[in-house]
């Protein structure tokens, strides 16, 4: 094994993203929740740049599908954050499972 | 194991490492500053696979842009020092044996796949390259979604101001009351007068 092929870069999207699913599902703090969304989206990321370098080469698509993924993860970010502060002042809160105003 | 496998393993392991203390340290501004060398290591991912304005892009928006936004979301709701609650323990069990399985799953599919590279000319990701067909019009240009990101942008811009603006409670002000006060306040005054007056 002398040079780094697809599927070692494979290897480590799919671990990064599936530490995003189990914080995901263990954190209950909003801020915690995104942090692992973002990293997901970054395990989806190198998935795109990993497939367009070893396999795609004559194009530059997955460049621009990442691009604007990142694009997008900075508005969804920004979008959440201001969820978060406003819930905040509400409820004094960020805990997903104090926050039921909307449950019943 | 030439230098640039070495390299790999450690940008690797940086980034797997950094990315499960980010999602199971307790103390949250911790898991934030995890996070972002996680984020460094995956531009570092970038350099080592000679996108160059990618990883440039990573740095810039991610750890410049998100994770800033995410610590100062941090020091506005809770402290930084406090320990969070722990997670369940049935529920981290569980959570661990569902991603485990489907790392599992996913790593046998990547490891039976055969992948079949083209064979055509590579374009280099270049800044010229990646400009030029962003911004052309022609059949594989990228301005359309180019100007919908920029539009998607503009209102999640907006969205957050609207969002989080702090709006005024209703201060209660009926004019009987305001008027009532003033009544007052002029009588106290009428009244301070006249004992100044008694007292001069």
């Amino acid at each position: 094994m002398n040079e780094i092929g697809l599927s070692q870069v494979l290897f480590v999207s799919c671990a990064l993203f599936f530490i995003g699913i189990y914080g995901f599902l263990t954190r209950r703090n909003m801020i915690t929740m995104l942090m692992s969304v973002e990293l997901i989206l970054n395990s989806v990321n190198i998935n795109f740049i990993a497939f367009n370098k070893y396999l795609f080469a004559h194009k530059l698509d997955g460049l621009f599908f990442t691009l604007f993924i990142i694009t997008i993860a900075a508005a969804e970010a920004s979008v959440a954050i201001a969820i978060i502060i406003n819930l905040y002042r509400n409820y004094h809160t960020i805990d997903v499972e104090e926050v039921d105003t909307m449950k019943f | 194991m030439n230098a640039s496998v070495i390299i790999f393993y450690i940008i690797a392991a940086a980034i797997i490492g950094c990315g499960l203390l980010a999602v199971t340290s307790l103390k949250i501004f911790r898991s934030a500053v995890y996070l972002l060398f996680s984020l460094i290591s995956i531009a570092g991912l970038y350099f080592f696979l000679d996108y160059e304005f990618i990883g440039a892009v990573q740095i810039v928006v991610y750890v410049g842009g998100i994770v800033v936004l995410i610590i100062f979301s941090i020091f506005l709701t809770q402290g930084s020092g406090g320990l969070m609650k722990k997670p369940a323990l049935g529920r981290m069990v569980f959570a661990g044996l569902a991603t485990l399985f489907g790392a599992i799953l996913t790593y046998m599919l990547i490891n039976n796949q055969l992948f079949i590279s083209s064979n055509k000319q590579a374009i280099a990701p270049s800044v010229e390259n990646i400009g030029a067909q962003m911004l052309s019009t022609t059949e594989h240009g990228y301005i359309l979604p180019f100007e919908v990101v920029s539009m998607l942008l503009l209102a999640a811009m907006i969205g957050c101001i609207v969002i989080a603006i702090k709006v005024k409670t209703p201060e209660l002000k009926n004019s009987v009351d305001t008027k009532d006060i003033e009544y007052r306040a002029a009588d106290n005054l009428t009244i301070e007068n006249k004992d100044i007056k008694i007292v001069v």
